[in-house]
């Protein structure tokens, strides 16, 4: 039940929200924002298909731990995506709090699973910043598309057509990069 | 006469609703404001009645109703000037319609004279001495009615453009054209010769269904009357309103006048603009019909493309329009099949999905309750679970296609096969009504041309060989299929040679598929031939094995979850059997769990499931364990080892194993934590939001809502294969020991 | 009740495979190898169409049609002719001896029902 009272309130929010920016600013974006650890992530709340509370996934055989398994999300089969494991973070041990985010891009349907849900902003253009340079291979650049300062928070911005289509390409080399010997303990 | 009593109803109905139609017009009627429009809203209301009455033999009815008709003919042509008198004449005569009408639906004759008064008045509306109207021919009673109207011959262009205008106008207003699809306004005039080359328009408007929705109309405008009406001449025309995709062109609408191009007015257009003119246009014109045919309007239901012409037969002739047999039909009112969007039937195969889901789940929930308390809630779980078979079953009926739509293109290539090879071939099938899948029935295309194929250049011999051998010079190819215990079996035997085993043989053990030395049973001989790498483009001289691509055909077959086996006598011939699923959509599977995952294995992969003792187990060389099962020694695998999954039992005396068989035969000892019993399951994609992984067919949603992979037991051999391989140790024992393992390449 | 096709060829091959695929598409199909068999055969058996070649030995197609035309019965029964290529001649000629239509060889057998259909349902 969880899961619905979830999906209820922030759904509700998210449409109140966007229909107030369109009326205000048509510069301005709507993100929801969640937390993975101490830092905020935000994707563009027109890619978020819904929300929902967490129920456990089956598992899926000789993957990168941050695909976390499939979910039933009424009858189709989509994916979860560990955003912690993601970002090297180790694998979450998930509770009945934790959240999934549930995406489309194109034709595809994937959830993300975050900590929580945070906030939803109206962010304008020209108030993201490019994201730093990250040379250091901590995290993909690639998928960043900018950061916002929200009071004294930072809140990165990720864009989710490039985070999974990064992570279709990694899967193809991590399937067959890792054989199923090694993985077998 | 019992289908016109069906149709008779039809009519009394409509007419009721036309009478409405018309006296509201008369009451709005104003002396000196002639509202052109509403005026041919009154004449084709009555001009409707009279035709469908003809179409019954209602005599005194249709004389009346010409009457009332010349009258309006009148006001609409402006010879006869709207008074008060006249419109309370029409309201009069309006409400003797309706008398008439029931008179007619009783049976009984109306009481003599009943319209003489009215009529008189009527006539004497007809302006200043005008010829009196000519009096409606004789109407022969049923079931010989015809059209008796002796006018309407005037302007029949005009009538025509009109009447086009007014259903391509009521068309656009009433229902606009669905995204993505056009439509089309094909007005139909043959000449009226045209049934004299055998041509018949019923068959082309039929045609024109194929194409899309059609509502046809049929104009009887040019009907002359009884006494002048030629037995063989055609005097009826047709708008067909045409809703189609996008795919569906001038050229194809064409190709269905193609015989006819020369002998016909066609206009063709996509959504025609309504071009106004103030013609009489009986759009809703009665056909006059002949007997057991429908009296108004023809609204063509859209039919499904016949599948057996043949079946169609009596309706095709009812729908004949014979104009000497005192009237013509439209083309199929009656028609038993729909045609459906097959994304609605997808939809609904969906939700019986889901229903299934539900209902496993309710059971699941109910086994948990305390025995014996809730006894009605069983029995009416049990009865819905029957309530559900039932409806999928017939839901996946709808999709079912006889496989002759594959059959039928085997001829072409057997006769191309037989020419470029200079062997003959006759082609024999039987079974082409057995019903599969529509998915099914499509992937079922390239696997059959190639075994055809394959039938034909490896099996046959040449018909000089042949006679040599004292077998008649064409070799025969069968082609068979039939329902066999839940699945679709597709036998391709031919009477040719045989496989040439010992050639086979060498050739296996030439690509090392087969080590040198090894003893293999006949059978295993024969089905090296599905062995990737068995065929290249490499063929041996004077090849009598075969072997063509018969690796991609196992692997289509498997993929669709099903198996392929050869069956061979040296000199006589060799048959392949071909069984598959009869859908894609469901699948009747044994449900596993290692550690805290489940699986689902196809039923159709498992041999048995058996606890082995510790004197069963052997290691085999490094870390592959065999078992003895059967008397053959079976390759353990490991699931929770292969899939990396934590908590599982790693001993095999305290586990499971399930003995499994690939399609090709080879067989693995799966060894799981439990067997939880056998269900029917829903097939669910992964790829479509994921991705394709190995050793797993596709997923499924258990009774609980969770997901369960649908292993793919091929995928899993392969896997652990792999394993093998990378597992550093001395080559195998000799393959001649293990049966199933020993066709793989060391 | 199924449809009866007559088909009507010197070749047997074609023969075979006009019947064959007519066959698989739920008709009945009677076969004659010239126009004067294919007059016995109509005398013998209803038929609801006819598919002729036109070159035939004894009697040739168009003479066929000819015949069938001028007898009463026949004067609306559809009659394909088989022609090579886009033969417009022979059409022509075909057509102005009341065949109601044509099928140019060599024909899919898709091509084939679907011009059976056009003219006889």
């Amino acid at each position: 039940m969880s899961s619905s009272t979830a999906l209820a309130t922030v759904g509700g929010t998210r449409t109140d929200a966007r229909n107030d920016v369109m009326a205000v600013n048509a510069a301005e974006e709507q993100y929801v924002t969640f937390t993975v650890g101490s830092e905020e992530y935000g994707v563009n709340i027109l890619s978020v298909r819904e929300i929902r509370g967490w129920t456990p996934e089956s598992r899926l055989p000789n993957l990168p731990d941050y695909v976390r398994g499939v979910i039933n999300l009424r009858g189709i089969i989509i994916p979860i995506f560990d955003l912690r494991a993601r970002f090297g973070g180790g694998a979450t041990s998930v509770t009945k709090r934790h959240v999934v985010v549930v995406i489309q891009v194109g034709e595809r349907t994937r959830g993300i699973l975050v900590d929580a849900i945070s906030d939803i902003l109206a962010i304008g253009h020209d108030a993201i910043k490019p994201p730093p340079d990250v040379d250091g291979g901590m995290v993909d650049a690639e998928y960043l598309s900018g950061l916002y300062t929200a009071d004294d928070r930072m809140v990165t911005l990720l864009s989710v057509e490039k985070l999974f289509s990064v992570e279709n390409s990694e899967l193809d080399s991590a399937t067959k990069a890792l054989p199923a010997l090694e993985r077998a303990s | 006469m019992e289908d016109l009593s069906r149709f008779k109803q039809t009519y009394f109905d409509e007419s009721a609703e036309l009478l409405e139609v018309a006296e509201a017009g008369l009451l709005r009627l104003t002396p000196g404001e002639v509202d052109s429009d509403e005026v041919n809203a009154i004449f084709r209301a009555v001009h409707s009645i009279k035709g469908g009455g003809g179409a019954f033999g209602f005599t005194e009815l249709v004389a009346f109703a010409h009457e009332f008709e010349t009258v309006m003919d009148g006001v609409r042509n402006n010879t006869v000037p709207v008074t008060t008198e006249l419109v309370d004449t029409l309201i009069r005569a309006n409400d003797l319609l309706g008398q008439m009408l029931a008179y007619a639906r009783e049976g009984d004759p109306a009481p003599a004279g009943t319209t003489d008064g009215t009529v008189a008045a009527l006539r004497r509306h007809l302006s200043g001495g005008a010829p009196q109207a000519q009096a409606p021919a004789p109407v022969p009673s049923a079931p010989a009615p015809a059209p008796v109207y002796a006018d309407d011959e005037d302007d029949e262009a005009g009538l025509f453009g009109d009447a086009m205008a007014a259903i391509a106008a009521a068309r656009a207003e009433e229902d606009p054209v669905p995204p993505g699809k056009l439509r089309w306004t094909i007005v139909f005039r043959p000449r009226s010769d045209l049934l004299m080359s055998g041509n018949e328009p019923a068959f082309m408007l039929r045609a024109l269904r194929r194409l899309g929705d059609a509502t046809v109309e049929c104009h009887t405008d040019a009907l002359p009357t009884l006494q002048n009406l030629e037995a063989e001449l055609l005097h009826l025309s047709w708008t067909v309103t045409l809703i189609a995709d996008a795919d569906v062109d001038l050229d194809k609408i064409n190709d269905v006048f193609e015989f006819v191009a020369d002998d016909c007015d066609i206009r063709i257009t996509a959504e025609a603009p309504p071009p106004v003119s103030s013609g009489t246009s009986p759009v809703t014109d009665p056909v006059p019909v002949a007997a057991a045919a429908p009296p108004a309007v023809a609204v063509a239901t859209p039919e499904a493309p016949p599948k057996t012409p043949g079946a169609d037969a009596p309706k095709a002739e009812a729908a004949r329009p014979r104009p000497n047999g005192g009237g013509a039909e439209h083309a199929g009112l009656t028609s038993h099949t729909i045609r459906v969007d097959l994304d609605k039937i997808d939809r609904l195969v969906n939700m019986v999905g889901e229903m299934v889901i539900t209902q496993a789940m309710i059971a699941e929930h109910v086994r948990e309750l305390p025995p014996g308390e809730f006894q009605e809630l069983l029995e009416g779980l049990e009865q819905l679970a029957q309530h559900t078979r039932e409806l999928r079953e017939s839901v996946m009926s709808i999709r079912a296609q006889p496989v002759s739509s594959v059959f039928s293109r085997m001829p072409r290539l057997v006769r191309e096969c037989a020419a470029t090879t200079g062997k003959e071939v006759q082609l024999v099938t039987s079974g082409e009504t057995t019903e599969v899948d529509k998915t099914v029935v499509e992937n079922l295309v390239d696997p059959l041309t190639h075994m055809i194929r394959n039938s034909i250049d490896h099996g046959l011999e040449g018909p000089e060989e042949r006679e040599r051998v004292g077998k008649p010079r064409a070799g025969t190819v069968h082609l068979s299929a039939q329902h066999r215990s839940g699945r679709i079996v597709i036998e391709i035997t031919d009477n040719g040679r045989g496989i040439n085993r010992p050639k086979v043989l060498s050739k296996a053990i030439e690509k090392g598929l087969v080590q040198p030395g090894a003893t293999l049973s006949d059978e295993e001989i024969d089905n090296l031939i599905f062995l990737p790498g068995f065929s290249t483009a490499d063929q041996v001289s004077n090849l009598s094995g075969r072997g063509v691509g018969m690796d991609v055909v196992r692997r289509n077959i498997t993929s669709l979850g099903g198996r392929i086996g050869v069956y061979s006598t040296p000199g006589e011939g060799s048959r392949f059997v071909l069984s598959l699923p009869l859908t894609l959509a469901v699948l009747d599977g044994m449900v596993i769990s290692v550690g805290e995952e489940r699986f689902v294995l196809p039923l159709t992969n498992i041999v048995e499931s058996l606890r082995p003792k510790a004197a069963d187990l052997h290691g085999l060389v490094g870390k592959c364990d065999v078992m003895m099962a059967r008397g053959e020694y079976v390759r353990l695998v490991y699931l929770h080892q292969l899939f990396g999954i934590p908590g599982a039992v790693a001993d095999p005396t305290r586990a499971l194993v399930v003995l499994v068989e690939t399609e090709d035969g080879a067989r693995l000892g799966l060894v799981v934590d439990e067997v939880l019993g056998q269900q029917q399951v829903v097939i669910k994609s992964l790829e479509a939001n994921f991705r394709r992984l190995d050793g797993v067919a596709a997923a499924t949603i258990l009774g609980d809502g969770r997901v369960a992979l649908i292993l793919d037991v091929a995928g899993l051999r392969e896997m652990s294969r792999h394993m093998d391989s990378r597992a550093p140790r001395p080559p195998s024992s000799p393959v001649a020991a293990l049966p199933a393992p020993a066709l793989e390449p060391v | 009740m199924k449809k009866k096709v007559l088909t009507v060829d010197d070749s047997r091959t074609m023969r075979d495979m006009v019947s064959f695929t007519l066959k698989g598409a739920g008709y009945d199909v009677v076969e004659a190898a010239d126009g004067q068999q294919a007059l016995g055969v109509i005398g013998a058996n209803k038929v609801d169409l006819v598919i002729t070649d036109l070159n035939m030995p004894v009697m040739d197609g168009l003479t066929l049609i000819r015949r069938l035309r001028a007898t009463p019965a026949h004067r609306t029964l559809p009659i394909l002719m088989l022609t090579t290529e886009a033969d417009e001649k022979k059409k022509s000629e075909g057509r102005a001896v009341g065949a109601t239509g044509w099928i140019v060889k060599p024909f899919n057998p898709e091509k084939l029902i679907s011009v059976v259909q056009k003219v006889c349902g």
